[in-house]
C-alpha cells in the first residue's frame, strides 16, 4: 500500500475558496416533483437555501371562482394528487357549514373511510420514497406494492384509481359497492403485517438511520412559528390533531391515538408517519364496523340528485329541479366560511366567500404542504448539501397542492 | 348564527375598544375588522396575551371586491392552539393596497403574504423579500384580480387570450422593495 500524503501547498498559502450556488432541481428525482432550489454552498455545507416554486401553478383559486360548487370538486383533486378523498371532504364541509347542512351519518362513514385510506396510501408513499432518496430502494417496491391494494380498492368505490372526485356536497357520489366492505377487511388484515416488513426493513438499516436520526431537527417553537402542521408538527412534540381537537364528521365516535415524537428530526417524521398508519387502519376497521345503512346522499332535491330517478320520470317539480340543478348548479347563502380538516399533509383548510350565487366569489385553498415546505427554513443543523435531500423527502411536499 | 362564541373576548376589547370592529362568531370563526395600520399590533396581542395564546397562522389570503371602494382585503386565519379557538381578522385595504407585515410576528407569513402580492398586488410592507412566488419574475400584472381575464392577456406565449393590456399596471419594482 501506498501512503497517502497530502497534496503539497507553499507555507502560509490559504486555500482559495468561494461560495458557490446550485441549482437543485426542478427536474430532480428527490425533489418528488417540480421543485426548483437555489443552494448558496460554502464547500458541502448549505448556507442558504431559496426554494423557486410555482411549476406547476394552474390557478385553482382563480379557475374555481368561475365554476359552480359541484364542478370545483375535480379541482380540488389534483391539489395532493396522493389523497383526493380529503381534499374532496375538506371542500364538501366548507360548503355544507355555508349551506347549513349534513351529510346522512353513513355517508359521513364512507368520506372518513376513504379519507384514512388515502391517508394510508399518501404516507405509505412517504414511507417508501424517503428511504430511496437517501439510498435504500427496497422500501419503495415493497410500499408501492400496497399502494396498489389502495388504489385497487379506490378503483373499485369510485371507478376511478387517482382523481376520485367520489364526495358531493351533501353526501357521496354512490353507494358503496357490493363486496367492498369485505375486501377493505382484507386489506386491514394484510396491511399491519407489511407495515412491520417496512420498519424491518429501515429500522436497523445504518445509513438511513445515520442520513436521517438527528438531521433537519425542527424545534417545536420553530415549527409552530414556520405554520407547519400534520406528522411534521407533531413529529416536534406538538400534540395537535384536528380530528381529535376539532372534531368533523364522525371521528369523534372513533377511537384513535394522535402519534407524537419529541425529536424533532428526520427520522422523527418519518416514524410519525409509520404509526399513523396503524391508527388509519384502525379507523378504517371502526368504520366497518360501525357502518351504518341509510342514506349516503342527503334528500334535498335543490342540492344534491335525488337517488331516486323515478321521482323524475314522474313528477314535474322532480324534473325542473333536476334540470336545474344540473343546468345551473345550486346557489349557497352569502357568507364566509374557513374550514379545516386533517390532511395527511397537515391542515388543509378552505376559505370560501359567498356572494350568494353558484359560484364563490373567492375560494382560499391552505394548502398544507405550501406551508410546511418552509420548513426548510427552520431547520437548526441541516448543514451538508446530502442532508437537504433528508430534510425535504421527511417534510414530505406534493408540488401540486404547493403550486396549486 | 346562534351559537355562542368560545372565544374569550374581554382582553381584546379592553384593549382596543372601539378600535376593531367585532363582526361576530359563524361556522367556528369569530371575526374582526380591524384598520392596517393596526394589524401587527393586534397580532403581536393576541399571539402573546396569556388568556388568549393565538400562536399559529395557519393563512394570510388576499381579496378583491371589485368594483365595491376600499377595493381590496387581506384576510388573516389565527388559530390557538392551547385554546382551540379560530380568528379571523379582516383588513380592508384602498387601492393600491398596502399594509404591514406581520413576518416580524410570525415567520410562516412570509409565503403567504408573497403569494397575496403575486395574486393581488398587495404590499406588505416591511416584508424582507416581497418577490413573486408562483409567477415568473417580469410577469405583469396581478392575476387573481377581479380585472384580470381568465384565459390571461394575449402574447406570443398565449395565443387565446384577452386582447388589451393589463387595466392595473403593476409596479414593476417587484425586486427592490425595502
Amino acid at each position: 500500500m501506498t501512503e497517502v500524503t497530502e497534496l503539497s501547498r507553499p507555507e502560509g498559502e490559504a486555500l482559495n475558496t468561494k461560495e458557490v450556488l446550485l441549482n437543485l432541481g426542478p427536474q430532480h428525482p428527490s425533489t418528488h416533483g417540480v421543485l426548483r432550489l437555489v443552494l448558496e454552498l460554502d464547500g458541502e455545507y448549505v448556507t442558504r437555501v431559496d426554494p423557486h416554486i410555482g411549476y406547476l401553478h394552474r390557478g385553482t383559486e382563480k379557475l374555481a371562482e368561475s365554476f359552480t360548487y359541484t364542478q370545483i370538486f375535480p379541482l380540488t383533486d389534483r391539489l395532493d394528487y396522493l389523497c383526493p378523498p380529503s381534499n374532496n371532504l375538506a371542500f364538501a364541509l366548507a360548503v355544507e357549514k355555508l349551506l347549513g347542512i349534513k351529510a346522512p351519518i353513513r355517508a359521513q362513514y364512507i368520506r372518513v373511510l376513504m379519507a384514512e385510506l388515502a391517508r394510508i396510501s399518501g404516507h405509505v408513499l412517504i414511507t417508501g420514497a424517503l428511504p430511496m432518496d437517501l439510498g435504500a430502494m427496497t422500501a419503495l417496491l415493497y410500499a408501492m406494492r400496497e399502494r396498489e391494494m389502495i388504489m385497487d380498492l379506490m378503483e373499485m368505490i369510485t371507478g376511478a384509481r387517482m382523481h376520485t372526485s367520489f364526495c358531493r356536497v351533501g353526501g357521496v357520489r354512490e353507494d358503496l359497492p357490493d363486496g367492498c366492505l369485505a375486501k377493505i377487511r382484507e386489506f386491514c388484515d394484510i396491511f399491519p403485517n407489511r407495515i412491520r416488513d417496512y420498519e424491518r426493513l429501515l429500522e436497523k438499516n445504518r445509513v438511513f438511520l445515520k442520513r436521517t436520526q438527528g438531521i433537519g431537527v425542527i424545534s417545536a417553537e420553530d415549527g409552530i412559528d414556520l405554520g407547519l402542521s400534520g406528522p411534521n408538527l407533531r413529529a416536534s412534540g406538538v400534540d395537535w390533531d384536528i380530528r381529535r381537537d376539532d372534531p368533523y364528521e364522525i371521528y369523534d365516535r372513533l377511537d384513535f391515538n394522535v402519534i407524537i415524537r419529541d425529536e424533532g428530526d428526520c427520522y422523527a417524521r418519518w416514524q410519525c408517519r409509520v404509526e399513523e398508519m396503524r391508527e388509519s387502519v384502525r379507523i378504517i376497521e371502526q368504520c366497518l364496523d360501525q357502518m351504518p345503512g341509510g342514506a349516503f346522499q342527503i334528500d334535498m332535491p335543490t342540492i344534491a340528485f335525488p337517488v331516486d330517478k323515478d321521482k323524475v320520470h314522474c313528477s314535474m317539480e322532480a324534473l325542473i329541479q333536476h334540470f336545474d340543478l344540473s343546468a345551473y348548479g345550486f346557489k349557497v347563502p352569502k357568507g364566509e366560511v374557513y374550514s379545516a380538516i386533517e390532511a395527511p399533509k397537515g391542515e388543509l383548510g378552505f376559505y370560501i366567500i359567498s356572494d350568494g350565487s353558484e359560484k364563490p366569489f373567492r375560494m382560499k385553498v391552505r394548502a398544507p404542504s405550501f406551508v410546511n415546505l418552509q420548513g426548510l427554513f427552520g431547520t437548526s443543523n441541516a448543514h451538508y448539501l446530502a442532508d437537504v435531500i433528508a430534510v425535504l423527502g421527511s417534510l414530505d411536499p406534493v408540488m401540486a397542492e404547493v403550486d396549486k | 348564527m346562534s351559537v355562542e362564541t368560545p372565544l374569550n373576548r374581554g382582553p381584546i376589547a379592553e384593549r382596543f375598544g372601539e378600535a376593531i370592529d367585532d363582526l361576530g362568531f359563524a361556522h367556528g370563526v369569530h371575526a374582526f375588522a380591524v384598520p392596517p395600520e393596526m394589524i401587527v399590533e393586534l397580532c403581536q396581542f393576541l399571539k402573546e396575551h396569556p388568556a388568549l395564546r393565538f400562536n399559529f397562522l395557519s393563512d394570510i389570503c388576499g381579496v378583491d371586491h371589485y368594483p365595491e371602494a376600499p377595493r381590496y382585503e387581506a384576510v388573516y386565519h389565527l388559530y390557538s392552539l392551547p385554546n382551540k379557538w379560530r380568528v379571523r381578522i379582516k383588513c380592508r385595504l384602498g387601492d393600491p393596497p398596502r399594509v404591514p407585515s406581520v413576518t416580524g410576528v410570525w415567520r410562516t407569513a412570509n409565503w403567504h403574504e408573497r403569494e397575496a402580492w403575486d395574486m393581488y398586488g398587495i404590499r406588505f410592507e416591511g416584508h424582507p423579500d416581497l418577490r413573486r412566488i408562483y409567477m415568473w419574475e417580469g410577469f405583469e400584472g396581478f392575476p387573481q384580480r377581479k380585472d384580470f381575464p381568465l384565459r390571461g392577456y394575449k402574447d406570443k406565449l398565449n395565443p387565446f387570450g384577452a386582447e388589451g393590456p393589463p387595466p392595473t399596471l403593476p409596479d414593476l419594482a417587484t425586486r427592490n422593495i425595502p
